[in-house]
């Protein structure tokens, strides 16, 4: 028992991530409301950037911004900035910009929920979804059938 | 001199950076006269036509062009790498963009009203997403460009039919996203293994370590999240509904151009940055086929159920996807060569059709094809267009859909899976089924009152496009032996691995 909490303890960040990842994706396929479901998007994409972000994450590793970089009367601790274990900067960028994209997609998914609001009274799938059979005869079974006969009966 | 020389070496970035900036200046030029923004997307696809043009030129005469963004050298900067696959890709994004802003002016005037200059201003960072996904070096660049290409298109799909075009938009939103955070995960774990983001870097140092399962699943994430926003059979959902509901102008676009740059994302990661030996090794070629397989026999099935045309022909491009990755998937030469070709028919036949689905439309209101009756004698151009394309999806001989369809059932063969071959004609008799119902239609159907029916043609601007489109099907049809010596039988060979530079 011990010997998998001791795999788990080690590599917790993955299961974090991993367990986050299934909780939104959950959400965004079963979730019949609207506003859930793009609740459920942003954590399964959260779930992504603690991923990116735990990835980068080194030992003993200080922020990555250069020690002594600062001023020019400490220019010469700069030589010394070899010995200094950085975190990896790199993730933390592609983040960054990962969460604006992230943002964006929020942004048209709510304008979008507030159109679909506007139109159909309501935020729940099931519910718009009798609605809409019901706005759109003509290309529901019945029109269709009738097209058909309309062949037929030439 | 020195000016033209100065624009010359940076032809490949400004093939993405004409449109980003022609889109956003799209709303002032809008506010200087509403009826600009037509003429100034149509100026600005011109352009990227010219770039894109000019840059498969460089490629075919003097080999692949790299172009380090900012200076920075790769792996460390962004490079932008043009070879033969994405010159020509990126040529088909700007010729179809061209067609389709040249046809739109009547079409979005009708159907987007007192909208058309947001409108445009999407249509062109559309354009600028497709064209950063098919043109970067960089698998973090390509994330974020398909980002964009994905939200515009939500927008563009939520301008369509009332309600639905929003309902639409948001389940493929929904699908989209789950999609491109499947490719950041992919990509995540591939930095973490290989500590690179440079396509080509990541290449050279993924062979070391295939036996490592995080390079499978990485490879398993790609591969899924593409399907989705292929609309490869079982994940084709988000689809016939996008497609329906978009306004006719925006179909035209995504049905012929987004797909495509997914295909081309798929062809690229499978082979430009795990190797086809290792995509082969793990049997991830043979899962695709039966896939195509299965989408080809499945979208021809679900087309004929259809009563919308812009639904059928939603369907029908399930199916047609299905051709392009049957023939990546057989990987030998020749069902490459056919693939790829595919990828260039496709992209002209779906556009020309979704281009007369949105001209009857502009005429008659009428989406249902069953009622097209007499539509022959009042839209004559429109409806033989719309004969041309239909025939070639067929594929008969002197159409482009004949080439591909040809070179596909003989890579079949080649790599002696005489099931596919089946598949290819059955699919083929199929397709007969669901067009014949529309030609009857258009041509032999009796409405009551025909004496009446008088000639309405659509309008000039709507007019042009299609034709050509038509004309370039015939015209590849026979001429197809070119751009397959010059493009596809080379690259489909650099590909494989088989010799020839890249």
């Amino acid at each position: 028992m011990s010997g998998i909490i001791d795999v788990v303890y080690a590599e917790y960040n993955y299961w974090i991530y991993v367990t986050l990842m299934m909780i939104g994706f959950y959400a965004m396929i079963a979730k019949k409301n609207l506003i859930k479901k793009i609740i459920g998007a942003n954590i399964f994409q959260t779930a992504i950037f603690l991923f990116y972000i735990s990835l980068a994450d080194v030992t003993g590793g200080t922020a990555p911004i250069l020690v002594g970089g600062h001023g020019g009367e400490h220019a010469e601790h700069v030589e010394h900035a070899a010995e200094v274990i950085y975190t990896n900067p790199v993730p933390h960028c592609l983040i960054l910009t990962a969460i604006v994209v992230a943002v964006s997609t929020t942004a048209v998914a709510l304008a979008l929920i507030i159109r679909i609001y506007n139109e159909y009274g309501s935020i729940e799938e099931d519910v718009i979804l009798a609605a809409r059979r019901e706005l759109q005869p003509e290309f529901s079974e019945h029109a269709r059938q009738k097209g058909v006969a309309e062949v037929g009966e030439q | 001199m020195t000016g033209f020389e100065l624009i010359a070496t940076h032809l490949p970035v400004l093939a993405v950076v004409v449109p980003l900036i022609a889109g956003f200046l799209t709303p002032i030029v809008g506010w200087i006269d509403r009826r600009l923004p037509w003429y100034w997307v149509m100026l600005a696809m011109f352009v990227v036509l010219l770039i894109a043009g000019s840059n498969l030129a460089t490629v075919i005469n003097s080999g692949t062009i790299h172009y380090k963004l900012g200076g920075w050298d790769p792996p460390f900067g962004i490079e932008y790498v043009i070879d033969l696959l994405n010159g020509f890709v990126c040529l088909i994004i700007a010729f179809i963009g061209l067609m389709v802003s040249i046809y739109s002016l009547e079409s979005v005037k009708k159907e987007v009203p007192g909208k058309t200059t947001q409108f445009y201003s999407v249509f062109l960072l559309l354009i600028t997403g497709l064209m950063g996904m098919t043109i970067t070096g960089d698998i973090f660049n390509f994330y974020v460009f398909l980002e964009i290409s994905s939200l515009t298109a939500y927008a563009l799909i939520a301008m369509g039919d009332r309600g639905d075009g929003v309902v639409a938009s948001f389940n493929y939103l929904i699908m989209g996203t789950v999609a491109a955070s499947f490719i950041l995960l992919g990509i995540g774990y591939l930095y973490a293994v290989t500590g690179t983001l440079n396509m080509a870097d990541m290449q050279s140092i993924l062979p070391s370590i295939y036996e490592n399962r995080v390079v499978l699943a990485a490879l398993a994430f790609f591969m899924v999240g593409f399907s989705i926003k292929v609309g490869l059979f079982p994940l084709h959902a988000w689809l016939p509904d996008a497609y329906t509901h978009a306004p006719s102008t925006a179909s035209a676009l995504i049905a012929g151009l987004m797909t495509k740059v997914g295909v081309y994302a798929m062809i690229r990661f499978m082979f430009g940055v795990f190797t086809p030996a290792f995509v082969i090794d793990v049997n991830m070629t043979e899962i695709l086929t039966w896939a195509a397989a299965l989408a080809i026999i499945v979208g021809s099935v679900l087309a004929i159920a259809q009563s919308d045309i812009k639904r059928m022909l939603a369907y029908s491009s399930i199916s047609q996807i299905g051709y392009i990755l049957l023939g990546v998937g057989l990987v030998n030469v020749i069902g490459m060569q056919g693939g790829l070709l595919h990828i260039l028919n496709h992209s002209l036949m779906k556009c020309a059709l979704f281009l007369v689905a949105g001209a009857i439309f502009y005429r008659t209101g009428i989406r249902n094809l069953y009622q097209f009756k007499g539509l022959g004698k009042k839209m004559p151009v429109t409806t033989t267009v719309f004969l041309v394309a239909a025939l070639s999806m067929i594929g008969v001989p002197g159409t482009v859909g004949f080439t591909s369809k040809w070179y596909l059932a003989l890579g079949s063969i080649e790599a002696d899976q005489w099931i596919f071959v089946a598949v290819i004609l059955v699919s083929s008799l199929l397709n007969i089924v669901y067009f014949w119902r529309i030609f009857d239609n258009i041509w032999f159907g009796h409405p009551h009152e025909i004496e009446q029916i008088k000639r309405d043609e659509a309008p000039l601007t709507m007019l042009i496009p299609m034709v050509i489109l038509a004309i370039l099907c015939v015209f590849f049809g026979f001429f197809s032996c070119y751009p397959i010596e010059y493009i596809f039988e080379p690259l489909a060979k650099a590909l494989l691995g088989l010799g020839g530079a890249p």
